[in-house]
C-alpha cells in the first residue's frame, strides 16, 4: 500500500506530501503520523504541502484532526508552504482550519516549533518554581 | 445567452481511484482555455467535493467535461450525473455544516461560492444532477 514517507529530525517530524492525496492515503497519513509522533514522543510536526495543488473539505478535514490529536499528545503541527490559490479556495469553501498553524516555509516553520517549545518550556518552568 | 459547447468528454466514476484522474482532465481543460491558477484551483476543488458526493452518496456515476463559450468567455462546465437515492431536502442540503454523512457539509454549499454557474437537480429515488460552470474570467 502506498505511504506517504515520515522522516525524524531530532525532536520534530517533517512530512513531505509530493502528490495530490486521495482519501486512502490521507487516512493512512494521519494514522502513521499519530503512531509516529507517539513512537519518538516527537513535539512537532511539519507538513509541507508546497506541492499541493488541490485541498477539498476531505483533505482539509484530515490536516485538522493531525492538527488536534497531535495536540493531545503534546505536539505541534505547523502546515507549511501552502500555495495561495489553495489557500484562497479553503476560504471561499468555508474551511478555516482551526487550529492549524501555517508557515511560508520548512525553516520558518521549524523556527516556529522552536519558539514553540521554548515557551512551553518556560511555562513549566514557571510552574515548578510557583510550586517550591 | 446561449452558451456552446466546443468539446466534450464523458468519463465513468465508480471508485475512489478515478477521482485523481478526473481532477487533472478538468484542469486539463482550464489550462486549455488559460484560465488563471486561482480559477482552476477553485473549479477542481469544486470538481473533487462533488465527485466525492457523487461516489458516497450517489453510489457512482458519470460525468460530463465541457469546452463551453457564451460569445463573451470561455468556461469549463462539468456535469455530475449519479442514480443514487436523491436529496430529500435541497434546501437542507445547501447548508453549511448540514451532512448526513458525518463529514464537515461543506461541499454542495461551498462549491456552489467557488464556481459561477450551479444547478442542482434531484429526484427521491432517481438520484441526482449536478452542474457547475466556471469562467475564464469569472
Ligand atoms: N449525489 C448525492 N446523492 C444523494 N445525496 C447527496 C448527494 N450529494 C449530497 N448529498 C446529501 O447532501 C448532504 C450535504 O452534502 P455536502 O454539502 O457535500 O456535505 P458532506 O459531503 O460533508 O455531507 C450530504 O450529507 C448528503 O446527505
Ligand atoms: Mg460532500
Amino acid at each position: 500500500m502506498e505511504r506517504i514517507p515520515i522522516l525524524k529530525m531530532g525532536d520534530f517530524l517533517l512530512v513531505t506530501i509530493q502528490v495530490d492525496l486521495y482519501d486512502q492515503l490521507a487516512e493512512n497519513l494521519e494514522s502513521d503520523l499519530i503512531n509516529t509522533i507517539s513512537k519518538h514522543s516527537s513535539k512537532g510536526v511539519l507538513i509541507d504541502i508546497s506541492a499541493v495543488s488541490i485541498i477539498d473539505s476531505f483533505m482539509g478535514r484530515i490536516l485538522g484532526n493531525i492538527a488536534v490529536m497531535s495536540k493531545i499528545m503534546d505536539a505541534q503541527t505547523v502546515v507549511v508552504g501552502m500555495q495561495p490559490a489553495v489557500a484562497i479556495t479553503l476560504v471561499e469553501l468555508g474551511l478555516s482550519l482551526n487550529g492549524v498553524i501555517s508557515a511560508l516555509n520548512v525553516e520558518r516553520g521549524m523556527d516556529l516549533l522552536r519558539s514553540k517549545m521554548h515557551t512551553s518550556d518556560n511555562e513549566e518552568q514557571d510552574y515548578d518554581d510557583d510550586n517550591e | 445567452m446561449t452558451t456552446i459547447t466546443n468539446s466534450k468528454e464523458e468519463a465513468l466514476i465508480i471508485r475512489e481511484q478515478d477521482v485523481v484522474p478526473l481532477r487533472n482532465r478538468v484542469k486539463e481543460y482550464g489550462v486549455k482555455i488559460g484560465m488563471s491558477i486561482l480559477n482552476q484551483t477553485k473549479l477542481i476543488t469544486a470538481t473533487s467535493e462533488l465527485v466525492r458526493n457523487l461516489l458516497k452518496y450517489g453510489g457512482g456515476g458519470k460525468v460530463i467535461i465541457e469546452s463551453v463559450s457564451n460569445g463573451r468567455d470561455n468556461g469549463v462546465r462539468v456535469t455530475f450525473i449519479d442514480n443514487g437515492p436523491g436529496i430529500a431536502d435541497i434546501t437542507l442540503a445547501m447548508k453549511d455544516g448540514y451532512s448526513t454523512g458525518k463529514s464537515l457539509g461543506l461541499g454542495l454549499p461551498g462549491t456552489k461560492r467557488l464556481v459561477n454557474e450551479f444547478d442542482i437537480k434531484t429526484e427521491l429515488g432517481n438520484g441526482t444532477t449536478v452542474t457547475i460552470t466556471k469562467w475564464k474570467n469569472g
